[in-house]
């Protein structure tokens, strides 16, 4: 174990290449899913918790149910859609970073959706009379309440992206842990597992811990000071 | 907002975009589907720069089990596999998926047990007697069970000895060679596994070599073409990987390549 | 000073609220005037905040109409446009204070720079441009409730509902408050506010409206009302609160230092 933390920090300390290469494209991978996943998230799960329309009820337990969707179905119905036998074949997305950062989106989305929805849900309960006498439609409450949750939505983006980090399965079907190409922490850490190589596998793990430990305090405390700030 | 939220996006894509070009070299690259074993033993890492080095092709290795590498093919998403299962080569062939086999290299798989072998393998001639001791012993075996080459080769060594492997003792794992070998050792098991893998893993606890050296054991790895006329693969490049790797610079490559001071592969191509 | 109203009065017609079975409100004939400041008082229960929110249009009578002169429902968002409600306990956006004003703009389409001096009038005249920039959120009970009133004033409504809008203040807060109601009043807003304050009541009100079990049962001058009721409940109410009050007083040995 020791062992394990001290080669981590050589490794983090000889700035090594083809390490900082996988750190990279990992943050850059997880971000741009958590970036895409919530764009479409963030407004879907505020609708869903202010309009009414029938089947709603059904979409919740869905998305709910959807935040438990095993990486490696999200893999594998990914795989399918972009292997060239598969209606998106033509792009040439599998094995690319690219392909990575679709699979994630679709492990995030629910997570995101249904976070936001519960929300934004317990934000509209204390604004609906306030900002329906203000004359704000439902459609234009939700930038309203999106930003008025924002410290609280901070957390469930912080979820989709844990997902995204600690993921492995649903990046190695997509991506193939092409060294150099569409090799990131989690599958670097399975290869060297598979290897035998569990020194390494577990300094590879606690950079990635460290990582994750970062970006989570680092989003603590941003909420923190602007709670603060903003009195939420 | 809105407007802020679309250029940063566009921004993204863009960025995105660009990394993917990252690595490639002027001629572009080419996907193969490779087995784990190849890509643990560490042999690409070996041979692929001096590839690119010669051709300016880059090659982007999906290391899979062998019945996974010959479904990707199947499927057009690699240009080519080079795997080690003769008979399902042949097959994916025969289907219409391949083109143009040929062999590579061997190395030999061995027979792994805890150094106490408790059903007494050690010193058997030929693996499919080690695997009739141990199952008349009923002691735990691990089986990678994952319809990779090497689980087909452990597979058609159990037909040899005529048991058909059922019962407690005998545990289908369902993953690749090393997660296999990390089993095993936790379990104290027997296990068959490639050389390559075994010499370059560390995690080794109690398990030894106990059967080694059986002709049955040579592992024979080839290369077939994913067929063109199915997909719009790279034909052409791909083309050229298959005739390196049996040109006399890439079998020199090849025989060169050390592992802990040992040689992985024997380069045999006709 | 205001042109022409166009949701005033405000007439009810045999509005009956009902939920799950059981009447909560109702049957209630009333026709709110243009002009003026109606307090309504009741028990806990009689249905004065429900009585609120369907004249505000925030819930839909069960049967009967409520009807805003010649633009009918006030569910209509052009006819709440033209109304404005404060809260008992105010709902503020988790922004700056002046951006809470800004926002009401916004609403109605007022943006930019001449939303911004809108705010900025309207905040002065509560007494809060000096805290234009502070977090809405950590203002004072008072200070919030002042900045909810801001923030309707800025609309120039016609008329303005208030439900209890001091109950949770203290006197200073109250007087900031009734005080900035009466400039609301002064300017041509009609005024209908729900309070359990007697004092308060006798300040503001023109007219008082009594409900109790969800019916109107007296409307009246407020001089007159609360000085000789007619009906034995609001004389029951009046004499209870009266006793609440002074009890209070004798409760509380600072209450005369205000």
């Amino acid at each position: 174990m020791l062992d394990a933390f001290a080669s981590a920090f050589a490794l983090i300390i000889s700035g090594d290449a083809e390490l900082l290469g996988i750190v990279g494209l990992s943050l850059r991978v997880s971000l741009s899913a958590v970036f895409f996943a919530s764009l479409l998230a963030l407004p879907v799960g505020a609708a869903v918790a202010l309009f009414s329309f029938p089947g709603r009820s059904g979409v919740i337990v869905v998305l709910n149910a959807l935040m438990g969707l095993p990486p490696v179905v999200a893999g594998l119905i990914v795989y399918l859609l972009l292997s060239r036998v598969g209606p998106l074949g033509p792009l040439g997305l599998l094995f690319t970073p690219t392909a990575m950062v679709i699979v994630q989106s679709l492990l995030i989305f629910p997570i995101v959706a249904a976070l936001t929805r519960q929300i934004v849900s317990d934000l509209w309960e204390e604004y609906r009379e306030q900002l329906t006498s203000l004359g704000a439609s439902r459609l234009r409450a939700i930038p309203t309440l999106l930003w008025d949750g924002r410290f609280s939505l901070i957390t469930a983006l912080l979820a989709g992206f844990g997902r995204a980090t600690a993921e492995v399965g649903a990046v190695l079907i997509v991506g193939g842990n092409i060294a150099g190409v569409t090799r990131v922490m989690t599958t670097a850490i399975a290869l060297e597992t598979n290897k035998g190589n569990l020194t390494l596998a577990l300094a590879l793990g606690a950079i990635l811990m460290t990582l994750t430990l970062l970006i989570n305090g680092f989003a603590y405390g941003v909420g923190e000071f602007s709670r603060r700030r903003y009195g939420a | 907002m809105i407007r802020t939220i679309i250029r940063f996006s566009t921004a993204l894509l863009i960025a995105l975009s660009l990394s993917l070009s990252v690595n490639a070299q002027e001629r572009g690259f080419i996907t193969i589907a490779s087995t784990t074993s190849t890509e643990n033993s560490g042999l690409f890492e070996d041979i692929l720069p001096q590839f690119t080095e010669s051709t300016g092709i880059e090659v982007r290795v999906v290391a899979v089990g062998t019945g996974q590498a010959l479904r990707i093919g199947c499927n057009g998403d690699a240009d080519a596999v080079l795997v080690h299962a003769p008979a399902a080569e042949r097959q994916f062939i025969a289907d219409g998926c391949g083109v143009d086999r040929r062999e590579i290299m061997y190395n030999d798989f061995i027979v792994i047990g805890p150094g106490s072998d408790p059903a007494g393998i050690e010193g058997t001639e030929t693996a499919a007697e080690a695997f009739q001791i141990i199952a008349d012993a009923e002691a735990p075996f691990a089986s990678r069970g994952d319809d990779s080459g090497t689980h087909k080769k452990e597979m058609s060594i159990w037909a040899d000895a005529g048991i058909e492997p059922a019962g407690s003792w005998y545990r289908e794992l369902g993953s690749g060679m090393g997660a296999a070998l990390n089993t095993a050792a936790g379990m104290d098991a027997y296990i068959m596994a490639d050389r390559g893998t075994w010499i370059s893993f560390d995690n080794r606890q109690n398990l030894e070599i106990l059967v080694e050296g059986d002709p049955n054991l040579f592992n024979q790895y080839g290369s077939v073409l994913v067929n063109p006329a199915n997909h719009d693969v790279k034909h052409e490049l791909a083309q050229e990987w298959h005739d390196w790797l049996v040109s006399e610079e890439g079998q020199a490559a090849i025989g060169a390549y050390r592992l802990r001071g040992q040689q992985l592969f024997t380069p045999n191509a006709n | 000073m205001r042109t022409m109203p166009t949701t005033l009065p405000v007439l009810l017609r045999n509005v009956v609220l009902e939920r799950a079975g059981k009447t909560l409100l109702g049957p209630i004939n009333l026709q709110l005037e243009a002009s003026g400041r109606t307090v309504i008082l009741g028990p806990n229960g009689a249905g004065k905040s429900l009585l609120l929110r369907l004249c505000h249009g925030l819930l839909s009578p069960t049967l009967g109409e409520v009807c805003c002169a010649t633009l009918g429902s006030p569910t209509r968002a052009e006819v709440r446009r033209r109304q404005a409600m404060v809260f008992q306990r105010p709902v503020l956006l988790r922004r700056s204070a002046i951006a809470n004003v800004t926002y009401a703009l916004g609403l109605v389409g007022i943006r930019g720079q001449l939303a911004r001096s809108r705010a900025m009038e309207a905040l002065d005249l509560v007494g809060l441009a000096s805290l234009a920039e502070r977090s809405a959120r950590v203002l004072s009970g008072g200070e919030q409730q002042r900045l909810a009133l801001a923030r309707a004033w800025v609309l120039q409504p016609e008329i303005l509902f208030l439900d209890e809008p001091t109950s949770a203040l203290d006197p200073g807060a109250t007087q900031a408050i009734e005080a900035a109601i009466n400039r609301f009043a002064d300017n041509g807003t009609k005024i209908v506010m729900v309070t359990h304050n007697l004092g308060q009541a006798r300040r503001l009100a023109d007219h008082c409206l009594f409900l109790a079990g969800g019916r109107i049962v007296e409307s009246a001058p407020a001089a007159t009302f609360l000085a000789q009721p007619n009906s034995p409940e609001a004389a029951h109410f009046l004499a209870g609160e009266q006793g609440a009050y002074l009890k209070e007083r004798d409760d509380d040995p600072d209450y005369y230092s205000v």
